[in-house]
C-alpha cells in the first residue's frame, strides 16, 4: 500500500500526495520508510519560506506569489502552517481562505497543517513533506508560518530562499524581526507598504542589517564615525526616504546585504518585483555555491536527526524500556554511575541488545 | 434624616431582609443577568437614580439628548411606520406581494433584493446558479426594476431598499423609473442601506475594498442633498451585528462607531456636517430581553447627540437625532414549534415601540424554516397593528422612563457603548479595526459564549432547549420557483439583444474614466441605468477599477 | 502520533451569514479536531479541491439562502468523481424538513437544521467519519 501511494505521488495525484502528507503527519513509519522512491527527485522544487508576525499579510502575499509562480508556468506547492490550541489540541486553519482563488488550479496544490503542539515533531514532518511535494512535480513549494519562536524558524529553515515578512504599525516595529530570525532572512519585505511608516521600517531592516554584517566582519558598531554601524543608525535618524514601492532599497554599496523591498499585497503592487528578486537570489546562490552548501549543510542535519529517530525507534521495538528501567534504577541506588550507565545503554543500542 | 437618608436606611434593612428570604428560600439562579450578560440587581430604587440630572441626561421628549425620543409628541402624532421587508422571485411576483401588503394597510415598502443583486452579480453569472430570486428579489437592469413598482407610484410611498454594495445602481435605477413614472427626484422618499462597513462585520455581501466603497457611499450623500434631498442615504445598521451574536451593548458600540467612520468620511470629502447628517439614519435589532432592549435604543439616541454634538459640532437639531428603524430578531425564532416566535415577535415589536422606533419590521414566525408565507406575514404585521391600537403602549412618550430599572440600564449601556467606541478609536478607527478582524473577533467571542450557555442550559430558549415536543414538519412553505433563474437568464439575453450596445459601452466607458478619477460616480451610473446597461456590467467596471475585498478572519 | 480528523468547513453560495460556520469551526477545534475553513463564497469546484489537498475526512457546508438544494448535491457529486466518495459531507442552515429526504438521497449525510447543539455534530462526525 505505501509503495503504491508513493508512486501516485510521483505520478502527481493529489489525493495520494494529501494522504502521504497526512502520514508523514501522524508519524507513520512506514511512511517514512516509502519515502525511499522519492531519492531521485530530491532537490527538484525551489524552496521559498515565508515566515513574519500575525496580521503581517503573509497569507495575502503568498496568494498573489503563488499568481506569480503561476505566470511564469510553474506549478506551486503551499504549506502553511498554524498553530495548534493548547487546550484541545483542535485547530483552526485559516490560511488557506486567502488562496482559495486557486483552488481549482490544476497547478497548485495548498495544504494546511497544525503544529499539534510539538513543533519539533511538525519541522520534521514538513521537510518531509517537502520531498513528497517535489517528487509529485511542484516547481515551487512556499512553507508558510508564523515567525514566532525558534520552533518555526526550524520549519522554515528548510527553505532554499527565506522571506521575512514585516509590516508597519504594529507598535514597536523593529521587534517585528528580531536580531535571531534577521539572520535567516534571505529577502525582506515590508508589507501594506501604503502605509505610514513603511519608509521607517524599510530603514530600520538595513540598518539592522549593516549593523549586523559590520558585527560578523569583526567591527564594533561603537568603534568610530566611519563604521557601517554608525551610518545605519545615521540613516535611522536622519535616512533619505523616497525609496521606490516595489524596488529593492538603495543598496548603500553593500551588495551583499539582502534586499528590502515593499510590496501592498491587498492590491498586488510589488509581488512581481517580490517574485523576481526570490528567483534572482536563488540563481545567485546556485551561482555562487551558496545553494548546495545549505542543501548539504539541511541533509546533514536531517540525517542526524533521523538517524537519532530511528535508534529511538529500535530501541523502543525491542523492549529497551525495560533496559532503561534497569540502568536508572541502578544509578538511582548507587550502584552504577549515570555516564557509564548511558555508555552500556549505547553500547547495547549498537549491538542491537535490548533486554 | 433628609429623605435620601431614610431611603437608604430603608434599604438597608430590606436588603437584610431579602437576605434572609434568599437563605430560606434560594433564588432561582446563582448570577441574574440580561441577555447581553449584564448583572441585575435585586433591587432597583431611587438611590439609584438619584444622583442624575434629569435634564442633562434624560430631559424630555424631543429635546436634547434625545434619550426619550426624537419628536416631542411621538407617536400621539403619528405612529410608527409598519414596514416588511420582502422581496422574492422575479420582480412581477414581489410585485404582487407590495400590492397585497399595501392593502393590507402596510404604510412603507422595504424591497429585498436577492444575492446576486446584492453583490453585483447578474443572474447569469456562474456565482448566482441556484441563488437567483432565493432571498430576494433579482434586479439585473432597469426593466427588472420598473416592473417591481409597475402600478405604485413612487410620489406616494416611501421605500426602503436593502442595498449595499451596489447602492448606487439601484438608486439610480429608483430615480429612472420615478422619472419614467413622472416623478421627480426631490419628491422621492426612503432609504437605502448603503453600510458597506457591516457588511465587513458581520452580513457578507461585500464588493469592492474599505477606501472605494467609502467613496460610492460620500458620491451618494453629496448627489443626494443636492437632487434627491428628502432621501435617507445611509442606514447604519446594528442589525446584522447582532444577528451574527454580538451583544446589546456591542450591537450599538459597533453601529455607532461606523456611523463614526462614515461621517468622518463625509466631512473628509468636503461635505458639511448639517448637510448630511440629517439624513443619516439607523437600524437596529430587537431582541427578547425587553427592558434591556429598550434601554439600548434610550443609550443609543443619547450616545449618538453627545457624538455628533460634541465630537463633530453639528448645529441642526435634526443632525443630533438618531432616528432608527427596527426589526425583530430573526436569530432569535426557532424552527421548533414555530407558533411560539409570535409571541417572540411580539415582546421584541413591544421593545422597539418603546425604544420609540421610527419604523418596524416584525419578522414571520416561519423565518427559521424558509421565507415567510403570505399567512405569517400577516399575523406579523397584525401584531404591530395591535400594538398601535390596542395595548395603549403608544399613548405617551417613552413611558418607562424613570424606571429605576430602565435608566440604570440605560446608562450602564451607555458606559459600555462609549468604552468600546474609545477602544475602536485607539485602533484607528471602524474601518481600521474591521481591518484588524477586531470587531469581528469581539463578536464571534459573544456568538460562541452564547451557544455554549445554551448548550450547558443556562440559557433557556423555549421548545429548544426545554419544553421540547415531537412535531411534524410544518407545511405551507413558501418556495421560490427553480425556474426564475432561467427566465431571468433569458430576460438578460433578450435585453442585449434589443438595447443599444454601442450607446450601454459608451456609457460604461464614461463611468470606468470617472471611477479611475474623482467625480462623484452617480450621475454616470445614472445615464448607464438609463440605457440599459446591467447591474452586473455596471459593478464589473467599478471592480475592474476597485479590486475585490478579501476578508479578514480570526478566531 | 494520534490521527486528527479534519474537517472543512465551508460556505457555498453567496450568503454572507457565517455565525454558524464560525460556531462550528470552533466547537470542531475544541473537540480537537482539525478544522480548515474556507470563508464565504465558494464554488462546490472549491470546496472539493479543498477537501482533497487537505486530506480532509469531513466536509460541513452551510447554507442559508436557500440555494442548498443546488449546491449541496453538486459537492458530493464531485467528490464522487473524483473516487473521494469515502469523504464524509452533511450540512446546515435555513433548510426545510421537505428537502432533507432530497438532500440525503444525494448523498448528503446530514442535515443539521438551527438551534442544533454543536455536541451533536460532533458525536455525528465521531460516530460516522470514515477514516479511523
Amino acid at each position: 500500500m505505501y509503495e503504491e501511494l508513493a508512486r501516485r505521488c510521483l505520478d502527481g495525484e493529489v489525493r495520494a500526495v494529501a494522504r502521504f502528507i497526512s502520514l508523514l503527519e501522524d508519524g507513520d513509519r512506514q511512511a517514512y520508510n516509502a519515502m525511499s522512491a522519492f531519492a531521485s527527485t530530491i532537490g527538484h522544487a525551489q524552496i521559498v519560506g515565508i515566515t513574519g508576525p500575525p496580521g503581517s499579510g503573509k497569507s495575502t502575499l503568498t496568494d498573489k506569489l503563488i499568481g506569480y509562480f503561476r505566470s511564469k508556468e510553474k506549478k506551486v506547492a503551499v504549506i502553511a502552517v498554524d498553530p495548534s490550541s493548547p487546550f484541545s489540541g483542535g485547530a483552526i486553519l485559516g490560511d488557506r481562505l486567502r488562496m482559495q482563488g486557486h483552488a481549482v488550479d490544476p497547478g497548485v496544490y495548498i495544504r494546511s497543517l497544525a503544529s499539534r503542539g510539538q513543533l519539533g515533531g511538525l519541522s520534521k514532518a514538513t521537510a518531509f513533506a517537502l520531498r513528497v511535494l517535489e517528487a509529485a512535480g511542484y516547481e515551487i513549494v512556499i512553507i508558510e508560518t508564523v515567525g514566532v519562536g525558534q520552533s518555526e524558524i526550524d520549519i522554515v529553515k528548510v527553505a532554499d530562499t527565506v522571506v521575512l515578512v514585516s509590516v508597519p504599525g504594529l507598535g514597536d516595529d523593529i521587534q517585528v524581526i528580531k536580531a535571531g530570525i534577521m539572520e535567516i532572512g534571505d529577502v525582506f519585505v515590508v508589507n501594506k507598504a501604503d502605509r505610514d511608516g513603511a519608509d521607517r521600517v524599510v530603514r530600520e531592516i538595513r540598518a539592522m542589517l549593516e549593523t549586523q554584517a559590520a558585527l560578523k566582519r569583526g567591527r564594533s558598531p561603537s568603534a568610530g564615525p566611519d563604521t557601517l554601524a554608525s551610518r545605519s543608525i545615521e540613516l535611522l535618524h536622519h535616512g533619505q526616504t523616497g525609496t521606490q514601492a516595489a524596488a529593492p532599497v538603495e543598496q548603500t554599496g553593500l551588495e551583499d546585504l539582502p534586499p528590502v523591498m515593499k510590496t501592498v499585497a491587498e492590491t498586488g503592487d510589488g509581488v512581481q518585483e517580490l517574485g523576481a528578486c526570490i528567483v534572482s537570489q536563488f540563481e545567485k546562490a546556485r551561482q555562487n555555491g551558496a545553494l548546495q552548501e545549505r542543501r548539504l549543510r539541511s541533509i546533514k542535519a536531517q540525517l542526524k536527526d533521523i538517524a537519532a529517530w530511528q535508534l529511538m525507534d529500535r530501541f523502543a521495538d525491542s523492549g529497551g524500556e525495560g533496559r532503561l528501567k534497569r540502568l536508572s534504577e541502578a544509578v538511582y541506588l548507587r550502584k552504577k554511575d549515570i555516564y557509564g550507565a548511558a555508555k552500556e545503554l549505547t553500547a547495547a543500542l549498537v549491538k542491537g541488545e535490548s533486554t | 434624616m433628609s429623605d435620601s437618608e431614610k431611603l437608604k436606611a430603608a434599604v438597608e434593612v430590606w436588603n437584610a431582609k431579602a437576605d434572609k428570604t434568599a437563605a430560606r428560600f434560594p433564588e432561582r439562579k446563582q448570577a441574574f443577568v440580561t441577555g447581553s450578560n449584564a448583572p441585575v440587581n435585586r433591587l432597583y430604587s431611587p438611590l439609584d437614580t438619584q444622583d442624575k440630572d434629569y435634564l442633562e441626561s434624560v430631559g424630555l421628549p424631543g429635546e436634547y439628548p434625545y434619550t426619550r425620543g426624537v419628536q416631542a409628541t411621538m407617536y400621539r402624532g403619528r405612529l410608527w411606520t409598519m414596514r416588511q421587508y420582502a422581496g422574492f422571485a422575479s420582480a412581477e411576483d414581489s410585485n404582487a406581494r407590495y400590492k397585497y401588503l399595501l392593502a393590507q394597510g402596510q404604510t412603507g415598502l422595504s424591497v429585498a433584493f436577492d444575492l446576486p443583486t446584492q453583490i453585483g452579480y447578474d443572474s447569469d453569472h456562474a456565482l448566482a446558479a441556484g441563488e437567483v430570486g432565493k432571498v430576494g428579489v433579482a434586479i439585473d437592469s432597469l426593466e427588472d426594476m420598473e416592473t417591481l413598482f409597475a402600478g405604485i407610484p413612487l410620489d406616494k410611498v416611501s421605500t426602503s431598499m436593502t442595498i449595499n454594495a451596489p447602492a448606487s445602481v439601484l438608486l439610480a435605477m429608483y430615480i429612472a423609473v420615478a422619472e419614467k413614472q413622472g416623478v421627480s427626484a426631490e419628491k422621492l422618499e426612503g432609504t437605502i442601506q448603503n453600510d458597506i462597513l457591516k457588511e465587513y462585520i458581520a452580513r457578507g455581501t461585500y464588493i469592492y475594498p474599505p477606501a472605494p466603497s467609502m467613496r460610492l457611499i460620500t458620491d451618494i450623500f453629496a448627489y443626494c442633498s443636492a437632487k434627491v434631498p428628502n432621501w435617507n442615504t445611509i442606514s447604519i445598521s446594528g442589525y446584522h451585528i447582532r444577528e451574527a451574536g454580538s451583544t446589546a451593548i456591542q450591537e450599538v458600540a459597533f453601529t455607532l462607531a461606523d456611523g463614526v467612520a462614515y461621517v468622518e468620511a463625509a466631512l473628509k470629502a468636503g461635505l458639511d456636517v448639517d448637510d448630511f447628517a440629517p439624513r443619516l439614519s439607523f437600524f437596529f435589532n430587537a431582541h427578547n430581553d425587553l427592558f434591556e432592549e429598550v434601554a439600548k435604543f434610550r443609550a443609543a439616541r443619547r450616545v449618538w447627540a453627545h457624538i455628533m454634538k460634541d465630537r463633530f459640532g453639528a448645529k441642526n437639531p435634526k443632525s443630533l437625532m438618531l432616528r432608527f428603524h427596527t426589526q425583530t430578531g430573526g436569530s432569535t425564532l426557532t424552527a421548533q414549534q414555530p407558533e411560539n416566535n409570535v409571541v417572540r415577535v411580539a415582546i421584541q415589536a413591544l421593545a422597539a415601540v418603546l425604544g420609540g422606533t421610527q419604523s418596524l419590521h416584525t419578522n414571520s414566525r416561519d423565518e427559521a424554516l424558509a421565507l415567510p408565507s403570505e399567512d405569517s406575514v400577516r399575523i406579523a404585521l397584525r401584531t404591530q397593528q395591535i400594538l398601535a391600537y390596542e395595548s395603549g403602549v403608544a399613548e405617551t412618550p417613552d413611558p418607562l422612563a424613570g424606571s429605576y430599572y430602565v435608566e440604570t440600564l440605560t446608562d450602564s449601556i451607555e458606559k459600555g457603548v462609549m468604552e468600546y467606541i474609545r477602544r475602536i478609536d485607539d485602533l484607528g478607527g471602524a474601518v481600521k479595526a474591521i481591518e484588524k478582524g477586531y470587531i469581528q473577533q469581539e463578536i464571534q467571542d459573544s456568538a460562541y459564549a452564547w451557544q455554549m450557555g445554551m448548550e450547558k442550559g443556562e440559557r433557556i430558549v423555549v421548545g429548544l432547549n426545554k419544553f421540547q415536543v415531537k412535531e411534524a414538519s410544518p407545511k405551507g412553505l413558501l418556495r421560490v420557483d427553480p425556474a426564475v433563474g432561467e427566465r431571468q437568464v433569458a430576460k438578460i439575453a433578450a435585453l442585449k439583444a434589443k438595447r443599444d450596445n454601442a450607446t450601454v459601452k459608451g456609457a460604461l466607458e464614461a463611468l470606468k474614466k470617472a471611477a479611475e478619477g474623482e467625480d462623484n460616480l452617480m450621475p454616470l451610473i445614472l445615464e448607464a441605468v438609463k440605457v440599459y446597461a446591467t447591474l452586473g456590467e455596471i459593478c464589473d467596471v467599478l471592480r475592474n477599477v476597485f479590486g475585490e475585498y478579501r476578508p479578514s478572519v480570526m478566531f | 502520533m494520534e490521527r486528527k480528523i479534519r474537517v472543512i468547513v465551508a460556505k457555498p453560495g453567496l450568503d454572507g451569514h457565517d455565525r454558524g460556520a464560525k460556531v462550528i469551526a470552533r466547537a470542531l477545534r475544541d473537540a480537537g479536531m482539525e478544522v480548515i475553513y474556507t470563508g464565504l463564497r465558494q464554488t462546490p469546484e472549491q470546496i472539493v479541491q479543498a477537501a482533497l489537498q487537505e486530506d480532509a475526512d469531513v466536509v460541513a457546508l452551510s447554507i442559508l439562502s436557500g440555494a442548498h438544494n443546488h449546491l449541496f448535491p453538486r459537492v458530493v457529486e464531485l467528490l464522487r468523481e473524483k473516487g473521494a466518495e469515502d469523504i464524509l459531507v452533511f450540512g446546515g442552515g435555513v433548510i426545510p424538513e421537505d428537502d432533507i429526504p432530497f438532500l440525503k438521497s444525494k448523498g448528503i449525510a446530514e442535515v443539521f437544521g438551527p438551534g442544533t447543539p454543536t455536541q451533536t455534530t460532533v458525536d455525528f462526525i465521531k460516530t460516522h467519519v470514515k477514516r479511523s
